[in-house]
């Protein structure tokens, strides 16, 4: 507990968190309402709950910024090192900082999902934008899961690479291209794709949702449901963080 | 109190620390002293348990520092001033240092009290001068009210004003019961601060002693002496054995002898047995960087030009003052004394390469 704490005024001490929030809300829900502003009434039926939240990877991956930042930036400063001296066993404050930073972007996505989704319906009144279903509370309230167990991961990226330009190429190039490219590989792509962990992650969002274009990307034939997806993916970002951890304290701070 | 047992810090083929043991006592300042590069910081991240020794161990009061409960109530530590978010206050800074540890927050300003930073404790850190972020550093350090301190060349690039604050804070550490272990590599730095000195050189232990020893010990006295009938004198006191070397007129005064190993007890007594007049019979001391030149000899990481020059061929240690010692053919260095510290340009290289090696 005392160790959340620390890590809670760590992170709110600076300024680049309340930035990076700010910036993920801005996105999200401001491309949100752009995008149903110039929704035509005739295909206003396909403005459902899911569509609303199209940009939801805009704010994750500002979220993941902010999250691997909270890391390198304690070893661009050595703070590390205070951290470290001030609890040698290292692994229990790294755990502290992953909770905050998860729990946080938690929160984060929780309000960019349902500021979209509300802003949709205000711009939009007569869409088809009720929350009822099973399936409609995931395709809003799933994000900000997503968002958390995202940023655990991206906390252990920033733990492994221990610099920021570095870490953050590798998080963007690897989101952003590399789980794109991969299954254009002629035959064993699709196999692959199946199994990359932010596209099974998106899987639990999405899943069962009919592939509009216009909503996060739906695929077909996933291994898992939307909540075995989400466990895989959680799996993916703790055994990720495990790994992180063991290096940090075997290395030389 | 610290005791370093074997201590060894390898990095692939490099061996920074070489099986160091030392112990530090309660109540003094003890330095730690070392040319730049003997392994003096990473003896420090040892004991603080940032680095893991390839072997030995390092305890302080009597257990290994990651034993520790709460240890910043027991050890504080300045290894760099600028461990400290740049956008982060100085108050939010120590607090939440304090609060990992489950000290009181009303003690951060206490601390920042003590060091004079009250007025600018809501400022970012990343503004501060030199001087207020070491200050920030010893505040941080003080915290926990630890029993234990370290210091990592903590008066490094600070004013005389600063440094004569530092000093006289670690010896108020020091009386209140405290273990202070301060690394230095300026030496005269550490004759007014440090009582005890543990010394390295290449990462292995040189000499563990009082300082006032440490100097007594290392320094050849010589004596410098003159007179109008300079061919007899050297005459008589070569004849007795002594190392003599004749100085030519320079900056110093007229010519003269220097006679190495030697009292001016013993030279006054020669010469008034065969009845010759002198007009000069003055010790030279060595000075603390001799001291240090002379028992770390091979261990520093890199030698410059001039300290070849200055041992001669009468001895390694050379002849006295700086001044008269030394010999035209030395070109670089313009102060022999810094020669083991300042690389010359046509070594900077090797210089360069020690940093690395660390």
């Amino acid at each position: 507990m005392t160790l959340l704490t620390v890590e809670r005024i760590k992170l709110f001490s600076t300024r680049s968190p309340w930035w990076c929030m700010i910036l993920a809300t801005v996105l999200t829900v401001g491309l949100t309402s752009i995008f149903a502003a110039s929704t035509k009434s005739k295909d206003l039926a396909d403005l459902t709950p899911s569509v609303t939240q199209f940009a939801y990877n805009f704010g994750l991956v500002v979220m993941m910024v902010m999250a691997t930042l909270a890391v390198t930036t304690e070893y661009r400063f050595s703070t590390i090192r205070s951290t470290f001296l001030a609890v040698p066993a290292r692994t229990p404050a790294l755990v502290a900082k992953a909770t905050v930073v998860g729990l946080l972007a938690g929160i984060v996505g929780e309000v960019t999902a349902v500021g979209s989704w509300a802003v949709a319906r205000v711009i939009q009144p007569d869409a088809p934008l009720a929350i009822n279903t099973a399936q409609e509370y995931r395709n809003v309230f799933g994000v900000g899961l997503i968002y958390m167990l995202s940023a655990v991961l991206a906390v252990a990226v920033g733990l492994i690479v221990r610099q920021s330009a570095g870490a953050i190429v590798i998080e963007l190039v690897y989101l952003l291209l590399l789980e794109n490219l991969l299954p254009a590989i002629p035959s064993i792509g699709d196999n692959i794709q199946h199994w990359l962990p932010f596209t099974v992650g998106n899987n639990f969002i999405v899943a069962g949702q009919p592939n509009t274009g216009d909503g996060p990307e739906v695929i077909t034939d996933m291994p898992f449901g939307p909540w075995g997806s989400l466990v895989y993916f959680a799996v993916v970002c703790v055994v990720l963080f495990v790994v992180a951890c063991v290096l940090a304290k075997r290395r030389d701070a | 109190m610290i005791e370093a047992q074997g201590l060894t810090k390898r990095y692939g083929r490099t061996v920074a620390v070489n099986d160091l043991s030392f112990t530090v006592q309660p109540g003094r300042v003890t330095g730690f002293l070392g040319p730049n590069g003997a392994g003096k910081s990473t003896t420090m991240r040892m004991i603080l348990g940032l680095d893991n020794p390839s072997a030995g161990t390092v305890r302080i009061n009597g257990r290994r520092y990651t034993e520790l409960r709460q240890p910043l109530r027991q050890v504080g530590a300045l290894l760099d001033a600028r461990w400290a978010h740049p956008n982060r206050s100085a108050r939010s800074h120590l607090r939440w240092i304090a609060v990992s540890n489950r000290i009181p927050v009303s003690r951060v300003d206490e601390v920042l009290e003590i060091v004079g930073l009250t007025s600018v404790a809501g400022k970012r850190a990343g503004g501060f001068s030199l001087g207020m972020s070491q200050r920030l550093g010893i505040a941080t350090a003080l915290l926990g009210d630890p029993a234990v301190l370290l210091f990592d060349e903590p008066v490094n690039g600070l004013d005389p004003e600063g440094i004569l604050w530092i000093r006289q804070f670690m010896q108020r550490l020091a009386t209140e019961g405290r273990t202070v272990f301060v690394s230095s590599h300026l030496l005269s730095e550490m004759a007014l601060t440090a009582q005890d000195l543990v010394v390295i050189g290449r990462g292995r232990l040189i000499a563990q002693t009082s300082t006032r020893a440490f100097i007594d010990n290392a320094s050849e006295s010589s004596v410098r002496v003159r007179g109008p009938e300079m061919d007899r004198l050297h005459g008589v006191l070569a004849g007795q054995g002594l190392a003599v070397r004749d100085v030519p007129e320079g900056d110093d005064g007229p010519a003269a002898l220097l006679v190495a190993n030697s009292t001016t007890e013993q030279i006054g007594e020669l010469v008034g047995r065969v009845g010759l007049v002198l007009h000069e019979l003055s010790p030279q001391r060595g000075s603390l960087e001799q001291a240090f030149i002379q028992l770390t000899g091979g261990d520093v990481e890199y030698h410059s030009g001039g300290l070849g020059g200055l041992g001669g061929p009468g001895g390694r240690s050379g002849p006295g003052g700086p001044g008269p010692a030394k010999p035209p053919a030395v070109g670089a260095p313009a102060q022999p004394s810094a020669g083991a510290f300042v690389a010359p340009p046509g070594q900077a290289g090797a210089a360069s390469q020690g940093g690395a090696a660390r």
